[in-house]
């Protein structure tokens, strides 16, 4: 089984159009990192200049939101879905 | 008391004792006929729904004396938001026409304030009101929806507002006869608030100085129906709209038109010019104003507001006595679960 990340339908621009994206990693912060490896655009989509994820974006370990786990320290393993969900209900990008 | 006094005087003859009876005009002279005794007083929330109060921002536009940035604040709304204005009147215009009949439903798509204003109006009015919401919406707004009973269908969050129509057009079609569907996106009513509401009493407010209108664009329809009716009363008036700058964004209830499903009502042809606001930008402005205006503003009012302190610079010097308004659709006790005031 492998670890993969949701992708919001505004950022599948800079995912070739992947709405899942399988990635590697133990914690959700390398999770992250693969993607951003795979799809160097994204960067400045999710993280601030100084290399914080901007406050809009909320990360999900399966159904539970990272602030209330280890937040990007949180321990991710094989069958895990990470999610990228903005904290609003913006619109669609297609 | 004054007012038993003045009754006294009355020459109508159908003075009666009882509070009841008590009304503000009948204050002013003592010609004016008494209400009769089963008449009521108060007003209903709904009747409160627009004329919000024109506020001056001058911590915005110090060292330009000759420029005025002013905003409406339309949190005063009965439902905490500009969307009464639109949700009310599309309610109203489709009662009239009979589109929405008993035994119908109102449905929508939104993703929080409208839904609000039609969960109110409808609490209001007796009129049952589905909507299709994405599920990450706060807390605060499912919590409202549900105190005013409304029926509430979850979509995917990482579809956001577009997955929310996609199922409110699918509720649709499946059952015509249960449903009305308002799609405020497409519905001339929503722009028609504006024209009729929000224009004229900009206009009175700033007793027609107003030489920018700076307004953010969601469904479209507080910029585009506003504009229409400003640039009439004045061809003069210049129009700017306010979009986040990326298609992933932390604005709620604004779109970014390049990648969005882009509402019918829009009209791209009115804006003089458009803005592109950084999310971070908006939370910026929305704690400035906290701290140095004392009013707690949301944070697509933050994007309005750094739009139009944007405007106010470059009309600095540039032209005399610039009155400059905008519209800050909600407050930010709608948005205190969000991460950046604290970051």
């Amino acid at each position: 089984m492998s670890l993969k990340i949701s992708i919001p339908t505004p950022l599948r621009r800079y995912t070739d159009g992947h709405g899942l994206v399988d990635v590697s990693g133990d914690s959700v912060d390398s999770a992250l990192q693969s993607l951003l490896d795979q799809f160097p655009l994204l960067k400045q989509q999710l993280y601030t200049e100084d290399g914080r994820l901007r406050s809009f974006v909320n990360v999900y370990v399966n159904d539970d939101d990272i602030r209330y786990l280890q937040r990007t320290e949180t321990t991710v393993r094989p069958g895990d879905t990470i999610s990228i969900v903005p904290s609003i209900a913006g619109g669609r990008g297609r | 008391m004054n007012w038993q006094r003045k009754r006294n005087r009355s020459q109508s003859g159908r003075v009666k004792l009882g509070l009841n009876q008590y009304s503000e005009s009948s204050l002013q002279s003592s010609a004016v006929e008494l209400p009769s005794a089963g008449s009521v007083v108060g007003t209903k929330p709904v009747q409160r729904v627009g004329n919000t109060p024109l506020l001056r921002f001058e911590s915005l536009t110090a060292g330009l004396p000759d420029v005025q940035i002013l905003g409406k604040a339309e949190w005063l709304n009965p439902g905490g938001s500009v969307k009464d204005r639109a949700a009310l009147n599309i309610m109203e215009t489709a009662l009239r026409s009979e589109k929405l009949a008993p035994g119908k439903r109102l449905l929508d798509a939104t993703s929080g304030n409208t839904g609000i204003a039609y969960a109110m109006a409808g609490a209001a009015r007796g009129i049952p009101v589905t909507l299709c919401v994405p599920a990450n919406v706060s807390v605060e707004r499912k919590r409202i929806l549900a105190a005013y009973g409304a029926e509430v269908i979850w979509t995917d969050p990482l579809e956001g507002t577009d997955g929310a129509i996609r199922r409110a057009r699918e509720l649709h079609e499946a059952e015509p006869q249960k449903y009305f569907y308002a799609d405020q996106y497409s519905n001339d009513a929503n722009w028609l608030a504006h024209y009729h509401g929000t224009a004229a009493e900009i206009w009175s407010q700033t007793s027609g100085r107003i030489t920018h209108f700076v307004a953010g664009l969601g469904t479209s329809g507080t910029f585009v129906g506003t504009s229409r009716r400003l640039k009439e009363l004045n061809p003069g008036i210049r129009v700017l709209s306010v979009q986040p700058d990326s298609a992933f964004h932390g604005l709620e209830g604004l779109k970014h038109m390049a990648t969005a499903m882009v509402p019918r009502i829009y009209d791209p042809s009115l804006a003089h010019s458009n803005f592109e606001i950084a999310t971070e930008a908006a939370y910026s402005m929305v704690k400035r104003i906290a701290r140095f205006e004392g009013i707690l503003i949301g944070i697509s009012g933050g994007a309005a507001l750094a739009a139009a302190e944007r405007v106010a610079h470059e009309v600095a010097g540039a032209e005399r006595n610039a009155v400059i308004v905008t519209v800050l659709p909600d407050s930010g006790d709608r948005y205190l679960s969000e991460k950046f005031w604290t970051e």
